[in-house]
C-alpha cells in the first residue's frame, strides 16, 4: 500500500459505468466505485446488491451499469443470495466446469435497511457459515430509497419520514445500532468501517484487504444522501471529514480478533459541526435543545472511548 | 431399453434422497422442517460419508434456501432444496424470483399443513399456497412416483423451452415416513437420463457477464411475465416427451393425470396425492358390485391441463372433486374451482361436486370415498341436489 496513489488509482477501469441513475451528490456511487478499484485487474468479481437506490437506478432493464457479473434478488437476502453463487463457485470448480486460471470474487452490497433490518438474518447466516465473499454496507442511515424512513442505522434526534420532527417529537427516540460490532462478534476474519477521505486511501485498503481476505468479510461505509440528509450536494467530502473528525464516524478495523483504530483527530470537534450542515438536524439548533445537542455529543464520547478501549486491548 | 429395476423398501424421504445421491447435484441450500428434515440429513450423510460430493449449504431459515438456491443456480450450478409447509409459506417471495428469473430449481416439498393451527401432518395447503408463484408442480401417490418424478425434474426444468422451477411434491408422513417397495434405476441410468447442466448464460461464464433480477418498468415488464406464462404452457409437451422418455428407461408410465379404470366410469374421484391409492382401492371394491367407478388422479398440477381433464370427464355423469385444501374464498377448494372452470369453458356439462378432506392429517378412509359415491350416485340420478363444498370426516360438534 506504499505507493498508494489516488490519481493512478482513479485510471483503472470503471467497473461501474456512468449513465446509472443515481441523484448528484450521492455516497453510494461513489462507494461501490471504490470498494470495486480494490478488485486486482484480471480478477473477475460477481457483484450482488439488495434492492435499494442504488439496484433500481443501476439496472434498469434493458440497462445495466455493471461491467461485471451482477445478481439483485430482493431486498431482504442479498447475504443468502451471494452465499449460493459463492458456493456455485466452488462447486463448479472442484467438478472442474470452470477454467482452473479463473479467478471470481464475490461482493455484495446493500443499503442499511436491507442490511441493518431487513437483511440482518440473511447478512448473519453468511457471515457465520464464513462464505469467501464480501458484503458492503452502503450506510446512509436510513430508507431513503422509499423515502427517507428511519432505519437502525439512523442516529438518535434524526428528522425522518417515520420519525418526523414534530411539536410531540425530536425526530428519532433511539441510537443507532452498531453493526460492524455485532458482525465482528461473529468471529468473521475481517471487519472494516470507513467512510471517503480526502486520498480515498483509508476505503480503498480496507476494499483490498476485505476482497483478498480469505472468508467473509464486512464493509460498513458511511454514504451521506443529499435527499435525506438535507445538505449541499457539493458539500458531500466536507460532510465525511467532520463525521470523522468529531469522532461520529470513526475509521476502524477488526481483523483476526484485533481491533485497530485507523485514525485518531489531534482534535476531536464537537458534534455540531457535523450536524450543523444538515437539515435532519436543523430542529436541534432552535432554542431550548440545547440539551439534545449534549445527549447525542454524550453518546458520541460513550462509543468513542469504548472503541479506544477495544483498539486498547 | 429398460434398465433392471433394483428392488428395495423405502420412505418417500428415503425414495428421493436416493434420487439426489444419483443425481448429485451441484448445490443443495436446506433448512430443516418436518417431515421434510430427513432429505437434507441423508444428503448431508451422504456427503460426510463421500458418496456424493454435492456442495451444502446449512442455511438459517427456508428463506435463505431459496435465496441461496437462486444465487447458486443463476451462478451457472444445478441446485435443488427441500422443504414443507411454513417453510415454502416463508420461501413465498423467493419462489415467485426463481421462476420469473427462469431458474429450474428443484425443489422436493414434502406436504404438511399451514399453520394455524400448528399441526405437523399433511394437506396440500402449503403446495396450494404457491400455486401461483410460477413453479411447475407435480404430485406423487406413492414412494414410487415421488422418485421417478425427481429424476424427472431436472430435464423438464432445464429445458431451453421451458427454463422454469419444478416442484415434485409427496404426502407428508403418509408417503414421506412409510416404508413402501420400490423399484429404483442403477445410478449410471439416471445419471445419462438427466445429463449434464449446461446453461445458456450464468454469472460465473468467464469474460461473459450477465445481470440477473433487473428493475423494470411498465413498458417491459408485461412481456416478461407473458414469456413466463407461455414457458408454462410449453412445459406440457416437455413434461409429456420427458414422461415417454422415462417410460422408455424404467417401463413406468406417466401422463399429466393417472386415469383409473375411468374408461367407462360414470362418476369419477378426481384428486391429488397419497389419497389416490385410497380411492382407487374403494374404486376396486365398488366395481366389484357392479358400480361404474373410477379414479382420475392429478399428477401435473402446475401447469393446469384444463381441456385434457375436461375431455377425460366429457363421458361422465358427474365428478367428486377432492381437495386436501381450503381456500377460505367461500366457495371452494382450489381443485373445485380450477376443475369446475375447466369443465365450464370445455363445455363439459357433468355434475361437480366439490369436497374437502384430510385437513391437517385428518383420516380419509375407503368408507368415506364409498359414502361419496352414494351422494354423487344420487346427485347423478336427479334425485337429490348437490350440496358444494362438503367436509369429508368432520367431528359432529366441531370442536
Amino acid at each position: 500500500m506504499g505507493d498508494y496513489v489516488l490519481k493512478t488509482m482513479l485510471q483503472k477501469p470503471e467497473r461501474l459505468s456512468s449513465g446509472h441513475r443515481m441523484c448528484a451528490g450521492c455516497g453510494a456511487t461513489i462507494a461501490v466505485r471504490a470498494v470495486l478499484r480494490g478488485l486486482h485487474e484480471g480478477d473477475r468479481a460477481v457483484i450482488g446488491n439488495a434492492t435499494g437506490c442504488l439496484e433500481v437506478s443501476s439496472f434498469m432493464y434493458p440497462y445495466t451499469a455493471w461491467e461485471d457479473s451482477y445478481i439483485h434478488n430482493a431486498f431482504e437476502n442479498a447475504g443468502a443470495t451471494l452465499s449460493g453463487v459463492e458456493t456455485a463457485y466452488r462447486a463448479l470448480k472442484k467438478r472442474g466446469r470452470l477454467p482452473e486460471n479463473e479467478q471470481f470474487k464475490f461482493i455484495t452490497f446493500g443499503g442499511d435497511g436491507g442490511t441493518y433490518d431487513i437483511g440482518f438474518q440473511s447478512l448473519s447466516g453468511a457471515m457465520e457459515r464464513g462464505h469467501d465473499l464480501v458484503y458492503v454496507c452502503y450506510d446512509n442511515g436510513a430508507y431513503m430509497n422509499t423515502g427517507i424512513q428511519r432505519s437502525s442505522a439512523t442516529p438518535m434526534f434524526a428528522d425522518t419520514t417515520t420519525t418526523p420532527v414534530g411539536s410531540q417529537s425530536n425526530g428519532k427516540m433511539q441510537n443507532r445500532k452498531d453493526l460492524a460490532s455485532i458482525i465482528a462478534e461473529h468471529d468473521v476474519p475481517y471487519v472494516a468501517q470507513t467512510t471517503f477521505t480526502r486520498d480515498f486511501q483509508d476505503i480503498h485498503r480496507k476494499s483490498e484487504r476485505a476482497i483478498y481476505t480469505e472468508g467473509a468479510s464486512f464493509l460498513n461505509i458511511m454514504t451521506p444522501c443529499p435527499r435525506g440528509w438535507r445538505y449541499e450536494m457539493s458539500d458531500i467530502m466536507e460532510v465525511c471529514r467532520l463525521a470523522v473528525e468529531t469522532c461520529y464516524w470513526p475509521l476502524f478495523e477488526y481483523a483476526e480478533g484485533k481491533w485497530t483504530l485507523n485514525y485518531e483527530p489531534k482534535q476531536k470537534l464537537p458534534i455540531e459541526e457535523f450536524l450543523r450542515m444538515q437539515g435532519r438536524f436543523k430542529h436541534l439548533f432552535k432554542k431550548g435543545n440545547e440539551d439534545l445537542i449534549v445527549q447525542f455529543q454524550q453518546e458520541v464520547d460513550r462509543r468513542w472511548e469504548d472503541l479506544q478501549y477495544k483498539c486498547a486491548r | 431399453m429398460s434398465a433392471e429395476p433394483i428392488k428395495e423398501r423405502m420412505s418417500g424421504n428415503e425414495a428421493v434422497s436416493e434420487a439426489i445421491r444419483q443425481v448429485n447435484p451441484d448445490v443443495m441450500p436446506a433448512f430443516p422442517i418436518t417431515p421434510s428434515t430427513e432429505i437434507p440429513q441423508m444428503v448431508a450423510n451422504f456427503i460426510s460419508n463421500g458418496k456424493i460430493d454435492t456442495e451444502f449449504i446449512p442455511v438459517e431459515s427456508e428463506h435463505s434456501a431459496m435465496s441461496a438456491a437462486i444465487g447458486a443456480e443463476a451462478a451457472g450450478a444445478r441446485t435443488m432444496t427441500a422443504t414443507s409447509s411454513a417453510g415454502l409459506a416463508l420461501m413465498w417471495e423467493e419462489l415467485l424470483l426463481a421462476a420469473s428469473n427462469r431458474l429450474p430449481i428443484v425443489l422436493t416439498l414434502v406436504n404438511r399443513t399451514l399453520s394455524g393451527p400448528i399441526n405437523i401432518n399433511c394437506d396440500h395447503s402449503d403446495g396450494m399456497g404457491a400455486r401461483d408463484t410460477g413453479w411447475i408442480q407435480i404430485y406423487a401417490e406413492n414412494n414410487q412416483e415421488a422418485y421417478d418424478n425427481y429424476i424427472q425434474a431436472y430435464p423438464i426444468a432445464e429445458d431451453p423451452r421451458v427454463h422454469l422451477p419444478v416442484m415434485i411434491c409427496q404426502d407428508g408422513f403418509i408417503t414421506s415416513h412409510a416404508v413402501e417397495n420400490i423399484d429404483l434405476l442403477p445410478d449410471d441410468a439416471v445419471k445419462d437420463f438427466v445429463g449434464t447442466y449446461q446453461p445458456e448464460e450464468y454469472l460465473l461464464n468467464p469474460g461473459k457477464p450477465v445481470s440477473v433480477g433487473p428493475y423494470s418498468i411498465s413498458a417491459y415488464a408485461m412481456e416478461a411475465k407473458k414469456n413466463q406464462e407461455d414457458a408454462m404452457e410449453s412445459a406440457k409437451d416437455v413434461i409429456l416427451e420427458t414422461a415417454a422418455r422415462f417410460q422408455a428407461l424404467s417401463g413406468r408410465k406417466y401422463g399429466l393425470f393417472e386415469q383409473y379404470r375411468t374408461k367407462d366410469a360414470e362418476i369419477i374421484f378426481l384428486l391429488m396425492g397419497s389419497a389416490a391409492g385410497t380411492a382407487k382401492q374403494a374404486v376396486d371394491e365398488l366395481r366389484e358390485k357392479g358400480k361404474r367407478v373410477g379414479v382420475l388422479k392429478l399428477r401435473v398440477f402446475r401447469p393446469f391441463p384444463e381441456k385434457e381433464i375436461a375431455e377425460a370427464l366429457r363421458r361422465a355423469k358427474g365428478v367428486a372433486i377432492l381437495d386436501r385444501c381450503e381456500s377460505y374464498n367461500g366457495c371452494s377448494g382450489p381443485l373445485g374451482s380450477e376443475v369446475t372452470a375447466g369443465l365450464y369453458r370445455n363445455k363439459v356439462q357433468i355434475e361437480a361436486v366439490n369436497y374437502i378432506y384430510g385437513l391437517a392429517g385428518r383420516d380419509f378412509t375407503v368408507q368415506h370415498v364409498k359414502d361419496i359415491y352414494e351422494e354423487m350416485r344420487a346427485v347423478c340420478a336427479g334425485e337429490k341436489a348437490a350440496v358444494q363444498h362438503q367436509y369429508i370426516g368432520l367431528r359432529e360438534n366441531k370442536n
